[in-house]
């Protein structure tokens, strides 16, 4: 950390700002819209706002933080695989993917 | 063999000791009938189970086919066609109609219906139906074959046990009789029973003179009816549950008796009130007969809550609640305690708990309805003991109503107006157990007169006579319609059994009968030298000795009157009364076994004494009306006195020490009473009453020729009318009490379906509106939930800033 270079050079509140705007549109997307496909990619969009706030924040607070933005990342992946492959079952029953008809959990 | 020696054992201490008394197996005497109950119970349980339908198990295909060697039904007959024709058939031929015009009792089809559920249910209506023309059908004649040893038994248990327990009894008596007059009394601890805190209650009997003597009335009395009852009730399909019954007040009624204290007798006091109650409801097949049996229980009930408040006035103040007890402290205290509000309270509650069960004004009209219940059950419970307990609680509780010298006088004035009312209710009965149950509503009256105006040992003495003299009349009246019953069922006739004007010149065919109701009818009506003359004329001179000032209550006051103008009237009350007795009594005479038969011309040839059983009984009752009085005879009435019974007031001397604690409240707080100066006029009063009273009634009556029920006119105006309808008491209740009751619970009904049902409603439609509210919600939409979540992450990170 002492010659501060990559991320470092950037400003901390630039790398954080971002992350927040990021998501605070994945939170508005998971809201807002109802396309399951869009829905998905909101959610990445949100994980991956965090995991920039990892990596911003880990030259103050250890590697620690970059090392999870590994983990959020397979995980994420896995769950795009589960995601994606519940959304192509359910595709085949409905031949929608727009969330207002998956609505059976309900009473 | 172990208890007859643990007896004798027991006796020849008694004996040897001299002046000592030791108890001799007194749990013995009320333990014996309980067993005879749990006995007679297990065997009314068994014959009702005999009595069901034998149903196959679900699904038995071999259930028909077995079923046909018995010849029920069918064998392609539905299950339920063998199921009816067995309930018909037991229903039938145990159902030898006993039934006494009023009732057809269906007993053991009802009882079937209640264990087999709704598989028998329909059937045993099916039986009852049958049954209920009553002897118009041909199998209400089919022979009743050899008798299950449910029918059998009983006949031996529950006259043994109750002999068994006379015989202890006896040996008690013997026992105490040879103590000195101070030991006479004994506590048979058992357990504690309520120890709460102040409130120590033991189960305890206690055996003095009083007690012994209730006890031996209630066992020996009972006794006889037990063995009657063998021969009125062995046909009766109930036979079983009807003995466990008996046995079981007997049992209640000798807790009653000799409790140690006033809760122990309560229990025998609710107990026999239950028994009374099943008794009365034997044949709860007929709606009249079980609400026959609520109306006692529920008459009863008023007087218990004053039973009730008494204990609790006694035990808040006195601090005890065995006899004992109470009457050591109270005459610690009598004299800050003698004519006072609180002694005279707990004395008028006590009454009210005796009038309810004994039967007096106001609380009187459920012993007439009572009689709905077997003839036995009216001479052993409403006749001669369960009735009488009232008098024996009051005689227990010498010492409060000595301290309470008003509420003396109300017990005796209620007593009085009681015995004049229910005579003169007798005067205009047709049915023959109508007239003896006024009859001993009248005689309990003149009891509690002769105990309100402190003459104890007459009450008592009355008590005993009538206990005689009563209970056989009633057997007596039970083997008339035992007799007339039979002879209408002969010819299918629906007469009443019970109706005097269907009756008429049965001395014929029943001779025993009518010579031992002759003897009790002179004794009741006070002819000398029969039992109930000694103790009436007793009473009735308490009465006249009190009116010349000779009684601790004839300086009392009462509605500002002193006890002895009160006391002149309640004899002059007593005297009519014993007038209207004995020509009451002469009218059921003469209309039920004197002049013209009116049963008619082929029922006659039927009529007839049957069993021993119905017989023995009367006999010894007879005798003992005849003799009965004897124990007590007054030393100074004149003629008697000449001959020499070597038993002159043995009754008074035997009573003493349970009445040593009032004499002794009126010497220290009246003084001494004036000798009185005994007259020939009471006694000759009494007599000219009596038989004046029976002339009277064959005078006027003897000659009258009376037609059948169906054809005399019911009494259509007057006096005869408001006396046959008792004047109308039933029917004043009906609209004072039942009616205003019955309007205020339907109040309450509807301010229960209306408010308080709204209420809860209103809290489930609450919860149904919640319901609905936030299920709206739950959208299924995956958007909202992220929504909402969103918000609540917000609230609670804000919240974090804010603090």
């Amino acid at each position: 950390m002492n010659e501060m270079s990559g991320i470092a050079q950037v400003p901390l509140a630039y790398s954080l700002g971002l992350s927040a705007i990021l998501f605070g549109i994945g939170v508005a997307g998971v809201i807002v819209r109802r396309n399951a496909i869009v829905l998905f990619m909101c959610v990445e969009l949100m994980l991956n706002a965090v995991n920039l706030a990892f990596v911003a924040l880990s030259p103050y607070a250890g590697v620690e933080g970059q090392v999870f933005v590994f983990f959020v990342i397979a995980v994420a992946a896995a769950e795009a695989a589960v995601g994606l492959a519940i959304m192509i079952a359910v595709f085949r029953h409905r031949e929608s993917v727009d969330m207002k008809n998956f609505s059976l959990l309900r009473w | 063999m172990l208890l007859l020696q643990e007896a004798a054992h027991g006796a020849a201490a008694a004996l040897g000791e001299g002046n000592g008394f030791t108890p001799v197996l007194p749990w013995l005497i009320v333990g014996l009938p309980l067993l005879g109950f749990v006995l007679n119970g297990l065997l009314s349980v068994l014959a009702a189970r005999r009595a069901l339908p034998a149903l196959p198990p679900v699904g038995d295909p071999y259930y028909d086919h077995a079923h046909d060697g018995h010849g029920h039904a069918a064998a392609a007959a539905p299950v339920r066609a063998p199921a009816l024709a067995a309930v018909g058939a037991a229903g039938a031929s145990e159902q030898e109609a006993h039934d006494h015009g009023t009732d057809a009792h269906p007993v053991d089809a009802a009882a079937a219906r209640h264990d087999a559920h709704e598989t028998a249910g329909h059937d045993a209506v099916h039986a009852q139906d049958a049954h209920d023309d009553h002897g118009h059908d041909a199998h209400a004649h089919a022979p009743a074959g050899p008798k299950p040893f449910t029918h059998t038994l009983p006949s031996l248990i529950a006259p043994g046990v109750l002999i068994a327990s006379f015989v202890v009894a006896v040996r008690n008596f013997v026992a105490m009789s040879n103590a000195g007059e101070e030991a006479r009394l004994a506590i048979a601890h058992g357990w504690s029973w309520i120890p709460v805190g102040n409130l120590q209650i033991e189960a305890a009997l206690q055996l003095d003179p009083l007690s012994i003597l209730m006890t031996l009335i209630v066992t020996g009395v009972g006794s006889l009816i037990h063995i009657f009852s063998i021969g009125y009730m062995k046909e009766d399909p109930g036979y079983p549950r009807y003995m466990a019954y008996l046995n079981l007040f007997v049992f209640f009624m000798l807790m009653l008796v000799l409790g140690s204290s006033y809760p122990v007798m309560f229990v025998g006091w609710e107990g026999v009130g239950l028994c009374s109650y099943l008794l009365i409801g034997f044949w709860f097949g007929e709606k009249a007969n079980a609400d026959a049996g609520k109306k006692a229980f529920i008459v009863n009930r008023i007087g218990d809550f004053g039973f009730l408040i008494a204990m609790m006035l006694l035990f808040w103040n006195v601090g005890a609640l065995d006899f004992a007890t109470v009457n050591e402290r109270l005459l610690a205290g009598q004299a800050g305690l003698f004519g006072g509000a609180l002694i005279t309270a707990i004395a008028l509650f006590f009454f009210l708990g005796a009038a309810g069960k004994s039967a007096q004004l106001p609380l009187y009209v459920w012993l007439p309805d009572a009689m709905a219940g077997p003839t036995p059950v009216s001479a052993l419970i409403h006749a001669a003991t369960m009735v009488t307990a009232g008098v024996y609680l009051v005689a227990r509780s010498s010492v409060i109503y000595t301290l309470a010298p008003t509420a003396s006088l109300v017990v005796a004035l209620v007593g009085a107006l009681t015995a004049i009312f229910a005579a003169s209710i007798g005067l205009k009965q047709w049915d023959i157990k109508k007239v003896l149950a006024y009859s001993t509503v009248s005689q309990l009256g003149f009891m509690f007169a002769a105990v309100g105006m402190g003459a104890y040992v007459a009450g008592v003495f009355h008590l005993m006579t009538h206990a005689f003299f009563k209970a056989c009349l009633f057997l007596g009246s039970g083997a008339v319609i035992h007799a007339m019953h039979a002879a209408l069922h002969s010819t299918h006739n629906p007469a009443d059994a019970q109706d005097m004007r269907n009756m008429g010149g049965l001395r014929k065919y029943l001779p025993i009968t009518f010579v031992t109701m002759g003897i009790s009818t002179l004794a009741i009506a006070g002819v000398p030298p029969f039992a109930g003359f000694f103790s009436k004329d007793e009473i009735i001179g308490a009465a006249w000795l009190g009116a010349e000032g000779h009684s601790h209550l004839s300086g009392a006051a009462l509605f500002g009157v002193p006890g002895r103008v009160w006391m002149g009237v309640i004899g002059v009350i007593l005297s009519v009364a014993a007038f209207m007795t004995a020509f009451y009594m002469g009218r059921m005479m003469i209309y039920t076994f004197f002049g013209q038969n009116r049963t008619g011309d082929e029922e006659r040839g039927h009529l007839r004494e049957t069993d021993w059983t119905l017989k023995l009984p009367l006999v010894v009752l007879g005798l003992l009306a005849v003799v009965g009085g004897l124990v007590n005879v007054e030393e100074h009435v004149p003629i008697v006195s000449a001959f020499d019974f070597g038993q002159d007031e043995a009754l008074h001397r035997w009573l003493h020490p349970v009445l040593a604690g009032s004499d002794d409240v009126i010497a220290q707080n009246v003084g001494a009473l004036p000798e009185p100066a005994h007259a020939a006029w009471p006694i000759i009063l009494a007599v000219v009453i009596g038989v004046g009273g029976l002339a009277t009634a064959w005078a006027m009556l003897s000659k009258r020729r009376l037609a059948t029920a169906d054809q005399q006119p019911a009494y259509e105006s007057g006096i005869e009318k408001t006396l046959y309808n008792k004047y109308y008491v039933d029917e004043f209740y009906d609209r004072a009490v039942v009616k205003p009751v019955g309007g205020l619970s339907r109040l309450f009904a509807r301010f229960d379906m209306g408010v308080l049902d709204w209420v809860v409603d209103l809290f489930g439609r609450l919860a149904q509106l919640f319901g609905v509210a936030f299920g709206r919600l739950q959208t299924g939409q995956v958007n909202t939930y992220a929504f909402v979540l969103i918000v609540g992450v917000l609230i609670v990170l804000g919240s974090f800033v804010a603090l």
